[in-house]
């Protein structure tokens, strides 16, 4: 049980990394900085891959089923005998695949930057903030406790403001980093109030408590939550869709998606660990985390999920087909993946057969983690390399920069669905879980892909074929950003292979994989088509998108400018916030509690103004003052004392 | 011998009480406000003895307070002195008006 103690050690190395780094870093390792940061973390990526072997393959199954085990017990706050916050460390076949992907990821990344980031001014800050990433990350999915998860959930949030404000010389960087700080926030809002709600009726902050508690049908506590209800929606659902709504935020679903696409001003390393591979999909994770209460009791909370995926999914992908800055095509991108996991949560049930939905969605977050920062780091390479994120500036790249060349080819054939790469697998499983459970779900889904497949060879097209240009500086990056390019690849190919539906199942039993050559046939035609339809139109300079985008007209306009969403967003808080509320609360500030404040200070100046005369200065006043404090005391003692 | 009454030794203490409170009001001069100083005390001075001897003729507390006064009134007319040397230093005046300066 317990001899899995050592796993404290995975995040707690990259947190002694970033004190070693961020208090000494800038005096002592100003370049050595990021060969210890990342010495450290592939100490803590070889023992999480070592507990990964040893629970999948040793002793994780007891009776043919994946158990939890808590391997690490801590209890850190106690109110009362009962009621206590407990720090948690619980492995089950997801938290395990999660410190899996974000330790091996985070190491590409560390890798990379030591290339990408080489002669930065603060680049030992650089390296302490990924460092304090990767320790949060790495906390957050190993919490067994709800109030722990959020702990690590804002402390990834802050790890993000810094990253993406990394460069706060520029105004945009600071605006985006205040932006996607104030929104998550927005959303974390609502994911602590899911947490009080489900708390307070399930009476404990465990996940293994409170999801036992609010399965068993007949638990008083789960009678307590569906019983009662607020505007005629039980408090269950109110709980979940609130925890939901946090986890929305985080992983950049419609409606609080805006964030993301400003995310990218950071650098694009950041881009690729943050927001493609590891943070963004903490949403998914939670949901996952919680899946059990979300299938068994709260058919409503998942239905919202469900349907906020899929449309997430479909408008990212028409977005990304309108952008022209590479990373924010692949933010977007980005969304529409993870708006993949989030309908194939939505539509799974639990266990056995049913729950094929959320094994897909690990999957696909497993295999999108790989090829998505693959996507990344080869345009952080070819950035590097032009000098530019806009497409317009770029083409014909081919030629000079080979092996980023052959990756971003490679990763854009998986997230499109080619077999038999990575992501072929697991978009298959997404689709096929969609497919018997709503229809109008799997439609969607299956456009999606093709729009996939569209807009990631546009992408691809764009930069490496079409006209040719002369690139800033004729070398392609150094060998530390070509090595995690390769290892990358390599895992994208191979990552489909992995027998994912045997080792993560929502219940633990082991699935036979599911894989049918008839039903591969839409989403691959569909993707061939989106492919061919890109070579058409983007693999040599030529007018036909131009006039495509001009006959499209409005439409082409509104996804451009990303659907005005932004813009909604300006108007309702500039608009309608400032001016309902912002003014009036602003005025009573002013004028009511300052107003208050003030008076209190001016009766009390005049006062003294007044109470100011009688120190004259003149000595025969203040003698005369005593002597008649004299008669006064003598006067009432002969004649009023009795 | 006809013993003078004790109201008539109250009447003299009095009337020096107030000479002296007068002083004290009406003079700018701080050595003159000093002796006034002094006459209220030797009237308080006065009082004690008289009473001593009028009421308890055998005891003499009285006496110990007026000689306790005594050395007070030496006491505080060398600090006083003292302080009017000093404004004298610095304002090369001892009246009270040029004084007031110092109220804050």
């Amino acid at each position: 049980m317990s001899n899995y103690v050592y796993i404290v050690l995975v995040p707690l190395l990259p947190l002694a990394s970033f004190f070693l780094l961020g208090l000494f870093g800038r005096k002592y390792f100003k370049t050595s900085a990021g060969v210890i940061a990342t010495g450290i973390l592939l100490i803590s990526t070889v023992l999480s891959f070592y507990i990964a072997y040893q629970y999948y393959f040793v002793d994780g199954k007891v009776d043919g089923v994946y158990r939890q085990i808590v391997a690490f017990k801590y209890t850190w706050l106690e109110f009362y005998p009962g009621i206590s916050i407990d720090m948690n460390i619980i492995l089950d076949p997801i938290s395990i695949m999660m410190i899996v992907v974000v330790s091996f990821i985070s190491l590409m990344v560390h890798v990379f930057s030591l290339g990408y980031m080489k002669g930065e001014e603060r680049f030992s800050t650089y390296y302490s903030f990924l460092s304090l990433f990767t320790f949060s990350m790495l906390g957050l999915v190993l919490s067994g406790n709800i109030l722990q998860i959020y702990i690590f959930w804002e402390l990834v949030g802050v790890s993000s403001y810094l990253l993406i404000g990394y460069y706060f010389e520029k105004p945009s960087a600071v605006a985006a980093s205040k932006k996607a700080f104030i929104v998550t926030r927005l959303a974390d809002l609502g994911f602590l109030i899911g947490i009080l709600i489900l708390a307070f009726h399930a009476e404990t902050l465990d996940f293994a408590t409170l999801i036992q508690r609010l399965t068993t049908p007949s638990s008083p506590q789960l009678a307590s939550i569906t019983t009662t209800s607020f505007l005629g929606v039980s408090f269950l659902t109110w709980g979940l869709t609130l925890v939901f709504m946090g986890g929305a935020g985080k992983s950049a679903m419609f409606p609080l998606h805006i964030w993301l696409p400003d995310a990218m001003e950071g650098p694009t390393p950041v881009s690729a660990l943050i927001h493609a591979a590891t943070m963004v999909v903490a949403g998914v994770y939670l949901i996952a985390r919680l899946f059990p209460i979300f299938a068994i009791s709260g058919d409503a909370a998942l239905s919202v999920v469900k349907y906020v995926g899929v449309f997430s999914a479909f408008l990212a992908a028409i977005i990304a087909c309108t952008q022209t800055d590479i990373k924010r095509v692949l933010a977007y991108s980005t969304m529409s993946q993870i708006g993949y996991m989030m309908f194939a949560l939505g539509v799974s049930g639990y266990g056995h057969e049913e729950g094929l939905g959320y094994t897909a969605s690990m999957f696909h977050l497993f295999t999108h983690a790989f090829f998505k920062s693959l996507l990344f780091l080869c345009a952080g390479a070819v950035i590097h390399m032009v000098h530019s994120n806009d497409m317009d500036h770029m083409g014909g790249l081919r030629k000079f920069m080979p092996v980023t060349h052959i990756s971003f080819f490679i990763a854009c054939l998986a997230i499109s669905g080619i077999p038999p790469l990575s992501g072929f697998f697991s978009k298959e499983e997404i689709l096929l879980a969609a497919f018997n459970a709503d229809k109008a779900v799997y439609i969607l889904g299956l456009l999606t892909s093709g729009l996939t497949a569209f807009y990631m060879f546009r992408l691809y097209f764009s930069v490496f074929w079409n006209k040719d240009t002369i690139p800033h500086n004729a070398h392609e990056g150094t060998l530390t950003m070509k090595v995690p390019l390769v290892i990358l690849s390599v895992a994208t190919v191979l990552a489909g292979f992995v027998p994912f539906s045997t080792l993560v199942t929502s219940d633990g039993n082991p699935l036979p994989s599911h894989f049918s050559i008839l039903f591969s046939i839409a989403p691959v035609a569909l993707t061939i088509l989106g492919i061919f339809l890109a070579a058409v139109l983007y693999k040599s300079a030529n007018e036909r998108p131009a006039k495509i985008a001009s006959s499209l007209g409005g439409l082409y306009r509104a996804a451009y400018r990303k659907f005005y969403i932004d813009e909604i967003y300006l108007f309702i808080t500039r608009k309608i916030i400032f001016n309902l509320i912002g003014r009036p609360a602003a005025w009573i500030d002013r004028n009511i509690i300052d107003g208050f404040m003030n008076f209190l200070a001016a009766i009390t100046a005049k006062i003294s103004e007044r109470v100011r005369g009688l120190q004259s200065g003149k000595i025969q006043y203040y003698t005369l003052y005593f002597f008649a404090g004299i008669v006064g005391l003598a006067v009432i003692f002969i004649y009023m004392r009795k | 011998m006809n013993e003078v009454p004790l109201n008539h030794v109250l009447f003299v203490s009095t009337a020096l009480f107030f000479i002296g409170m007068y002083g004290l009001f009406t003079r700018r001069n701080m050595i003159t406000m000093l002796m006034s100083v002094e006459l209220i005390l030797n009237s308080v001075n006065i009082n004690f003895v008289a009473f001593n001897k009028y009421l308890y003729p055998d005891k003499l507390d009285g006496v110990f307070f007026s000689i306790f006064i005594i050395t007070i009134a030496a006491a505080e007319a060398a600090v006083a002195i003292a302080i009017i040397i000093n404004l004298y230093r610095s304002h090369h005046s001892i009246d009270v008006k040029d004084a007031e300066e110092m109220r804050f």
